[in-house]
């Protein structure tokens, strides 16, 4: 299944991933003209530096959807269908990693999609997609 | 100690649930013979800050359709859910209505944040009926779609009024603003067949399954006073039916003397915002914190969304309080043949499995792949909604079947006949104790061999009521009831009967063993509607948590705890994402027992629903008002006084020698230490008269205290300073009722 990495002793924080995924995946993928919503976020540690917070597709989120609204993809990247969600953002609760992003506007919330946009975009080759395994389902 | 030291590992069981019993045959026939009786078309309308602002009514007898709007005065004093059922309600009887009379009303309604879906437990609906059990107005609490989506279409109660001539569906489609009253002749009956049928019938293709709610009960149902009401909605994963009961009280019976087939509602599709709170960001953020506690602590504080409420079953075994073979013991040696870990093999999707969208805590387990062994359904393979504790320790360790298959069983033919599971297990509890001491024999039972954990004559007897035959005829007739009946053919002593048949009000006690928990023995006897733990589950905190020592502090719970789980039936909210699994930090807080920090969520939440500003202190007033209101109903009923709110000598202490023997050790230090007797020479019946003494002693001392607590006269009825502080005073009647009646 397809995974975005990253390499923390190349990133310097400089957000290019974070910019190119609001402006290119945040409007072309989810549809939305609003840049607060990356599909990557770097959080902020106060100090200067920070970390990107990356979904690795593992699925926990897919179990908790009440709503069957979030499914793997042929790829095996987790997707949301905006027309089943419910808003409940159980998966936002449940996610590990807090790779979710929470839509004023939208009922749904949102997560990578492993598109890649932002691979390109970091300067320092900290990013990339990859192809692993996919994890057993785990149990809630 | 624990019997589950002796707890074997257990295997997962591999069950292929895609080859269950599907009921979707014949489906053209069925509907071919509908026939409209009545139409109305409304409008549709979503929710304003968690109010449609109107009603639906629907005589079923006159087949007349109705909008009311929803005045300010029932904002005010009844909030929704459980208080406009019960002010609906007592505007439609008279003291001298009955259960059966056309004018009782069933009224289903869901309160203002219900059908939230970002918190969890919110999309609870509330019904209310006079019950055939007791003869006052009984309120249960239910999951399942019906309550969110009928508010979504535009309506924040259903009332049901009449009888039909024949049997009946009523459907509300709130996307196109329709509402009909259908003659439904060909209609299968039990919730299980019948669910599933309609859901296919009325969604309009195979996505819209969700979107559908069918209410409906069973065969059980119209051949007793125990009939419950099933809700359901459409589980996508399984692909099939789910049903959560509305059970106590026999409102089923109700349903199917008013010819009520079903209702089935169709509501739009769910998104987050359908209930037009003011402020969704605060529902938002302290869902989100919710969800992300029950992450982190459910694994190792319940295992609420692995077991569900069944993982309690071997805690209250190894505290000595699961009713054991009719409430005389807490705990049995085969406790583990039906403990969590079975029951984790049993429900074979594991996943968050709740009963309404949002509810991260997710107790709605489904047992999958049973193959009946009995019945009209033999063969057949069917997911059983449970088992939740109520089931496993009623239709389990109360009647002594400690077989996984059979208990499940008996909990798939009470859910799909329509019974109450609790009040099945607590009535055949009674019936198999009358069986071993003799007031019950293979003739009265007309071949019924009642004995301890005899799981097929329990089934027999149970399809025997559903088919309105035999003794199973008489035992659907409810605890309360027998008693009378065995007592009028001369069979045991009516004296002992009283003491071993655990009902109040004529309602069968839910499944904790509460000889040794005063708050406990209150809890159950000082309710409005009769013993049920939804009102007041002090047992934990009293037993388990030892957070009650005092008698001030049991007094104080049987004040509080009362009053703010009400205020779940007026929104409704589920009860069990409250306290089951609690904040990290809560031991630390001033008031753990009252979980401070979920106190403060709901308040934040009604308040960003509605607009309104509540606090904690508004949240008990808020329930107070509609706690004191169904008390004087009561009253005007011709109950709700001190006489009614005796427990039955069992749930207070031994009756029988067996019982006092096998804890006479604690009996007797109990006799030296607390009542200031010494119990060496004293004979078994002298120190079983002493402890029943100084026992109901301490019952009546706890009575008093808190009806003084409750601002209630030492007669148990409300003061008229209470009603007035309460706002009570606006209603004529009330005072007068009060007043009557020496408050
Ligand atoms: S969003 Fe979170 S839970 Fe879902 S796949 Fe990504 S990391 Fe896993
Ligand atoms: S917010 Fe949407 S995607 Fe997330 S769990 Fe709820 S229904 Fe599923
Ligand atoms: S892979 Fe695509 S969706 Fe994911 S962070 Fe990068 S740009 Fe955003
Ligand atoms: S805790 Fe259980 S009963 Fe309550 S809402 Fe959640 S799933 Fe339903």
């Amino acid at each position: 299944m397809r995974q975005l990495r990253i390499d923390m002793t190349k990133c310097n924080y400089g957000r290019d991933c974070n910019h190119e995924c609001e402006a290119d995946c945040a409007t072309k993928v989810f549809k939305v003209d609003d840049p607060a919503l990356a599909a990557l976020h770097i959080r902020d540690h106060g100090d200067g530096t920070g970390h990107a917070i990356l979904c690795d597709q593992c699925g926990d989120c897919v179990v908790v959807c009440p709503a069957e609204a979030l499914k793997r993809n042929k790829l095996g990247v987790v997707m949301i269908n905006k027309k089943l969600c419910v808003g409940c953002y159980m998966c936002i609760g449940f996610c590990e990693k807090e790779a979710f992003e929470r839509n004023p506007d939208w009922v749904e919330p949102y997560k990578c999609t492993a598109c890649g946009i932002c691979v390109k975009a970091c300067p320092h080759a900290a990013l990339e997609i990859v192809e692993v395994p996919e994890p057993a389902a785990r149990i809630i | 100690m624990s019997h589950l030291e002796s707890s074997t590992p257990i295997v997962r069981c591999e069950v292929d649930f895609t080859k269950r019993t599907e009921y979707h045959e014949g489906l053209e026939a069925i509907r071919a013979a509908h026939k409209l009786l009545a139409e109305a078309t409304f409008t549709p309308s979503l929710p304003d800050k968690g109010y449609t602002n109107r009603t639906l009514y629907v005589n079923v007898g006159t087949r007349e359709i109705m909008e009311k709007p929803v005045t300010r005065q029932m904002k005010d004093i009844f909030l929704g859910g459980r208080g406009f059922g019960l002010w609906y309600l007592w505007n439609a009887v008279t003291p001298a209505t009955r259960w059966n009379d056309p004018e009782n009303e069933i009224i289903i309604g869901p309160g203002p944040v219900s059908g939230t879906t970002q918190y969890a437990g919110s999309g609870k609906s509330l019904v209310v009926t006079l019950s055939p059990q007791t003869d006052i107005p009984v309120d249960s609490n239910v999951g399942g779609y019906f309550g969110p989506l009928l508010k979504f279409s535009g309506f924040d109660a259903l009332e049901l009024q009449g009888k039909a001539d024949q049997d009946v569906i009523l459907f509300i489609d709130g996307r196109k603003g329709v509402i009909r009253i259908e003659a439904a002749p060909m209609e299968p009956v039990d919730s299980h067949v019948l669910a599933e049928v309609l859901t296919r019938m009325y969604a309009e293709n195979d996505e819209d399954r969700v979107n559908i709610s069918v209410v409906s009960t069973g065969a059980g149902a119209e051949h007793s006073l125990i009939g419950m009401l099933n809700f359901s909605w459409w589980d996508p994963r399984r692909g099939c039916v789910r049903l959560k009961q509305a059970g106590r009280g026999g409102i089923g019976t109700v349903f199917r003397d008013k010819r009520i087939r079903a209702l089935v509602c169709r509501g739009p599709v769910v998104k987050g915002g359908l209930n037009n709170p003011v402020d969704p960001e605060t529902i938002a953020k302290t869902g989100i914190k919710f969800h992300k506690e029950m992450r982190t602590n459910d694994d190792s504080q319940c295992k609420m969304r692995r077991n569900g409420t069944a993982h309690i079953v071997e805690i209250m075994d190894a505290y000595d309080l699961l009713p054991t073979h009719n409430f005389q013991y807490g705990s049995h040696p085969d406790t583990h043949k039906i403990a969590s870990p079975v029951w984790q093999a049993r429900c074979t999707q594991e996943t968050v499995d709740g009963c309404w969208y949002g509810c991260s805590m997710a107790c709605a387990k489904g047992a999958d792949g049973l193959v009946l062994k009995t019945g009209p359904y033999k063969g057949h393979m069917v997911t059983v909604d449970g088992p939740e504790y109520e089931n496993a320790a009623g239709l389990g360790s109360n009647g002594g079947v400690f077989d996984p298959d059979y208990l499940l069983e008996l909990n798939f033919y009470c859910d799909t006949y329509g019974v109450c599971t609790i009040t099945w297990g607590t009535l055949t509890a009674f019936v198999m104790e009358c069986y071993q001491r003799g007031i019950l024999n293979l003739e009265r039972t007309g071949g019924l061999d009642l004995t301890w954990g005899n799981a097929e004559a329990d089934l027999e007897m149970m399809h025997q009521m559903a088919r309105g035959e035999g003794f199973g005829l008489i035992a659907g007739q409810g605890i309360h009831k027998m008693k009378a009946i065995f007592a009028e053919k001369g069979w045991g002593d009516p004296q002992l009967m009283a003491d071993i048949g655990m009902e109040c009000k004529g309602l069968e006690y839910s499944q904790y063993m509460s000889k040794e928990s005063l708050a406990q023995q209150g809890g159950y006897a000082l309710t409005n509607k009769g013993p049920q733990h939804d009102e007041a589950w002090l047992i934990f905190m009293d037993m388990v948590n030892k957070q009650l020592p005092t008698f001030e502090d049991k007094a104080e719970a049987l004040y509080y705890f009362p009053l703010f789980r009400t205020w779940f039936g007026l929104n409704g909210f589920c009860k069990l994402p409250w306290n089951d699994v609690v904040p990290s930090d809560n031991a630390t807080t001033s008031e753990p027992a009252k979980v401070p920090e979920h106190v403060q969520n709901y308040v934040d939440v009604f308040n960003a629903t509605t607009g309104l500003k509540i606090d904690k202190d508004e949240l008990i007033r808020q329930s107070a008002k509609v706690y004191n209101f169904q008390r004087i109903f009561n009253i005007r009923m011709g109950k709700g006084l001190r006489s009614f709110d005796i427990p039955p000598y069992r749930s207070v202490g031994p009756v029988t020698r067996e019982e006092y023997a096998s804890r006479s050790e604690r009996y007797d230090k109990q006799m030296l230490e607390e009542i200031g007797v010494d119990p060496a020479g004293k004979s078994m019946d002298e120190k079983i008269a002493i402890t029943r003494e100084y026992r109901m002693k301490r019952y009546n001392s706890l009575v008093d205290a808190v009806y003084l607590r409750r601002g209630w006269t030492p007669n148990g009825v409300p003061t008229l300073a209470r009603i007035q502080e309460l706002g009570l005073d606006v209603f004529p009647e009330v005072v007068e009722i009060v007043k009557n009646h020496g408050g």
